[in-house]
């Protein structure tokens, strides 16, 4: 058999009052692609630092044997040298530095006194020949897409001479056809002989590229699947993940769809600094009571702009159209005025834009209408202590209290507190911006029973999503849109994941 | 024993102050120089530092916006003083007017400043280094490079004197004072349990309200029976608790106050929320230049003179009281009660050295160690909490 890269023995790793990872084992073979999976907290991105020597030699227990040897690395540069380069989920590039001085960061070309930007340039043009990307190695960091940084980050891996590469979440952020080319790249990295390590909530990507899959729960290593000896299909893989069967992921719900309530006319929203830049181009949608509207399309696509520019304003320049609630014609200048008319705009970034960490889960819940638990603008703390427990039990949300910083929460409760601080402001119709990203199966399902407990009331939800089955498998409706325009409309019976990417593709063609 | 810990946890600021205390009480008393808690001393103590206080209510709320300081307020002191000694030492005008169109200028100043930081998003730290230099530079045109004094009694009375007037009554109207504010305190404490209690919402310790009531209890107290030793209850007292009432009440009960920490934790969103971010910021820098005014004028009363050279160093004492008092640098976080014990932590470290005769330029070098090793301190502390956490 194919040789033995590294092996991961018996490792366990305390910390406070918390056993993060108990006697985990962990192969992995010479030029495989092998998938680490499992639900938030299960101990992957624990694991993965312990591997590279973010927590350093000392700190865990157990053995990392590397190439037949066992290792004892003291910090990141040591595993570096071994070859072993991770890859975070949140990337760390340096937005006002060009593509290839981030590559070589801390790696730097020429002598530590001068460095040789011939040979930077040189040599970091190639490496994005090899990951097939063609902007120069001089364009700024902030000047090219998430997809594509993401593809700086594998290149400056390859310039640290890279034996086994782990990705955290490589396609988290990224749209359907830039994680497609993202896993082919893996794969045809494989074919050159590359080990990879792959973390990842996207289980149909996982049982597509992956030869093995490690299922960890709760801190210890489940099973090993592999490749043609076992099932690798996503609901075996889920089973694994969450101890049960796990029938259906998308509750069902009766749908009840009543008269419309928002219905957005010829919506055109310029970008806030190009000028004469249309982010949304006379973009017209109806949305139902009782709905769940789904809204798809790649990222960059102008979804949450639309949204964001229906809700009070909050993006873009020279907004016209006409927006209508409950067939009366609305004007919102402002969030407040979005929020007085029953709209809810739940964030897509939960960290950088829904959430404020460092306060309680109590006052992130008021936030958003502090009007309900304040008279005369004294805000009554024992109101507002009820309301959030009330929510907490609601979305069964998991705290130590009501009290606990947000900041201290898993990815699934913070949605839930998110969703928590929305719902407390009575809406009338909730516009959801990528509401399970990075959450686990387990939370999405519940984000899932949320949702259509609020369609049950007669509310109406608009979903961005850009993971098509979800998309799929809980919207009534769908509008696909593309470069700021609708481009199509269909309902749950006619939808599909290639009807769907059809009609994307064809749009940007006649374009 | 949870709760101790976290209590403790909770007041490290107010245990360091009262370790510091003590030893310069243990020091003064060594060397012979009397006592840290001589009634006059107590008295010297509150009176040196009511302008930090006030000046660190204001800036407190600045730095809740998310760090951001005002560099300009010793310039604003120095500019409302000149205006204040202009209108009523030098043009005779009434001192009410005076009073008020000083308040105003400081307003209208903070509005000004306000306006740059938050409507057209300059940084704070810019304006209100363009405004240290220009209102130093306007006060010493308006004074002439001159100093304006004395001041006549009128004006003095509303800061400098003490209640009661006659020195037959001092200690029975500290000491009645004193047992009002406490009973006041206790009464509303007691109540708003017993409500909380009949409406079914969770209260906090019995044994944790009673150890605060006794402890507020010997505080206000020994401070009583000290003032009234000496010439009673300054008027500025009054004056400082005010404000400190007032901004308490306001940062943690109100609305706006709470806008205040949620744009500081981040911004974006709290704008999502509705907050209407710019308006909050405004608020903070304009209120920052009324709180400015009403230092100033503490400050001529104090002194009797508004002199070119008033409010140097102002803004630091102020950002400093913050910092000790546990406020973060990347705004959010930080109380009221924690900048005042942040003041009296600074004004307790002049006060001693003084005492002790130690050099002016040495006191400076001790307090910028102290600052540091407070916001230290704090630091590392929270973070021993997150990774047990």
């Amino acid at each position: 058999m194919s040789e033995t890269l590294l092996e991961m023995r018996n490792i366990n790793k305390n910390f406070p009052g918390v056993r993060a990872l108990k006697e985990v084992n962990l192969q992995i073979t010479k030029g495989e692609i092998h998938a680490l999976v499992g639900e938030n907290g299960a101990g992957k991105s624990t694991l993965m630092n312990v591997l590279s020597g973010i927590y350093p030699f000392g700190s865990y227990e157990g053995d990392i044997i590397y190439e037949g040897e066992v290792c004892r690395f003291n910090g990141i540069k040591d595993s570096e040298h071994k070859g072993i380069v991770i890859i975070h989920q949140e990337l760390a590039l340096v937005p006002y530095l060009t593509i290839g001085e981030n590559m070589f960061l801390g790696n730097e070309r020429g002598s530590k006194a001068r460095i040789d930007w011939d040979e930077t340039y040189n040599k970091a043009d190639e490496l994005l020949k090899r990951v097939g990307l063609k902007d120069s190695s001089r364009t700024l960091i902030k000047d090219i897409g998430v997809g594509k940084q993401q593809l700086v980050e594998i290149s400056k891996a390859l310039a640290k001479n890279v034996k086994l590469l782990i990705l955290d979440e490589p396609t988290a952020s990224l749209n359907e056809s830039d994680s497609q080319k993202l896993l082919n790249l893996l794969l045809e990295f494989k074919t050159h002989g590359m080990t990879s390590i792959i973390i990842s909530h996207k289980l149909n990507e996982v049982s597509g590229i992956a030869d093995k899959i490690t299922i960890l729960r709760d801190g210890a290593t489940i099973e090993t699947l592999t490749k043609g000896i076992d099932d690798i299909g996503e609901e075996r893989i889920i089973k694994g993940m969450v101890g049960r069967d796990l029938t259906d992921r998308f509750p069902k719900r009766d749908v009840k769809i009543g008269d419309v309530s928002l219905a957005v006319k010829n919506w055109t929203v310029y970008h806030p600094i190009y000028e004469g830049r249309k982010v949304c181009d006379n973009v017209s949608i109806t949305l139902h009571r009782g709905e769940v509207l789904g809204i798809s399309g790649l990222m960059g696509a102008g979804r949450t702009e639309l949204a964001m520019s229906i809700f009070g304003g909050s993006y873009g320049k020279n907004i016209s159209g006409e927006i209508q609630i409950n067939g009366k014609d609305v004007k919102m200048r402002s969030v407040k005025d979005a929020i007085e008319n029953k709209l809810a705009y739940v964030t897509e970034d939960r960290k950088g834009n829904g959430l404020i960490l460092d306060m309680s889960i109590i006052q992130n819940t008021t936030l958003a209408k502090m009007d309900k638990v304040s008279r005369y603008n004294v805000v009554d703390k024992d109101l507002e202590v009820n309301a959030a427990n009330e929510y907490k039990e609601k979305l069964s949300t998991k705290c130590s209290s009501v009290e606990q910083k947000v900041g201290n929460l898993s990815g699934g409760n913070q949605q839930k507190v998110l969703l928590s601080k929305w719902m407390f402001a009575d809406p009338d119709i909730l516009i959801m911006d990528e509401p399970t990203r990075g959450i686990d199966v387990g939370a999405k399902y519940e984000i899932y029973c949320i949702i259509n407990q609020l369609v049950a009331q007669g509310k109406s939800v608009v979903m961005i999503s850009s993971e098509m089955p979800e998309i799929l498998g809980m919207c009534d409706r769908i509008y696909v849109m593309n470069e700021g325009r609708i481009v199509a409309e269909m309902t749950k019976e006619n939808a599909t994941q290639e009807a769907i990417m059809s009609s994307i593709l064809q749009s940007s063609k006649g374009a | 024993m949870l709760n101790i810990k976290e209590a403790l946890r909770k007041n490290t600021m107010v245990i360091a102050l009262i370790v510091v205390m003590l030893l310069f009480q243990v020091l003064i008393s060594i060397s012979g120089k009397g006592s840290l808690f001589a009634p006059s001393n107590i008295t010297n103590l509150i009176l040196q530092n009511s302008y930090v206080v006030i000046l660190a209510a204001g800036m407190l709320l600045c730095i809740l916006t998310g760090g951001n300081i005002d560099l300009s307020v010793g310039s604003i002191v120095v500019l409302v003083g000149a205006t204040a000694g202009t209108m009523i030492v030098n043009m005779k005008l009434n001192i009410f007017v005076s009073i008020f169109v000083c308040l105003l200028i400081g307003v209208i100043i903070g509005a000004w400043q306000g306006f740059w930081i938050a409507y057209i998003r300059i940084p704070a730290f810019i304006v209100t280094l363009a405004g240290m230099m220009l209102w130093r530079g306007l006060a010493q045109v308006l004074l002439n490079g001159l100093t304006i004094s004395p001041f006549p009694e009128d004006y003095l009375q509303y800061f400098t004197s003490f209640l009661p007037n006659s020195p037959k009554y001092t200690m029975i109207v500290s000491v009645i004072v004193g047992a009002v504010v406490f009973l006041v305190y206790a009464v509303l404490q007691i109540l708003g349990r017993i409500q909380k209690k009949q409406k079914g919402y969770e209260v906090s310790s019995l044994p944790g309200l009673i150890i605060k009531l006794v402890l507020l209890f010997a505080v206000i107290a020994a401070l009583a029976f000290l003032l009234g030793e000496h010439k009673g209850i300054p008027v500025v007292l009054i004056l400082l608790g005010i404000v400190v009432f007032a901004y308490g009440y306001f940062t943690s009960k109100t609305v706006p106050g709470r806008h205040l920490y949620a744009m500081g934790g981040n911004e974006k969103a709290a704008k999502l929320s509705g907050v209407n971010t710019n308006k909050v910021l405004f608020f903070a820098y304009t209120n920052m230049g009324f709180l400015s005014a009403v230092a100033a004028l503490v400050c001529v009363a104090r002194f009797n003179s508004a002199a070119p050279s008033a409010g140097t160093g102002y803004e630091l004492d102020a950002i400093g009281s913050c910092f000790i008092g546990g406020a973060s640098a990347y705004g959010g976080t930080g109380t009221i009660g924690g900048a005042v014990v942040g003041a009296i932590f600074m004004g307790v470290l002049n006060n001693g050295m003084s005492i002790l005769g130690i050099d002016a330029n040495w006191q400076k070098a001790v307090k910028g160690i102290v600052l540091l090793a407070a916001v230290v301190f704090d630091v590392l502390s929270k973070k021993q909490q997150s990774t047990k956490g």
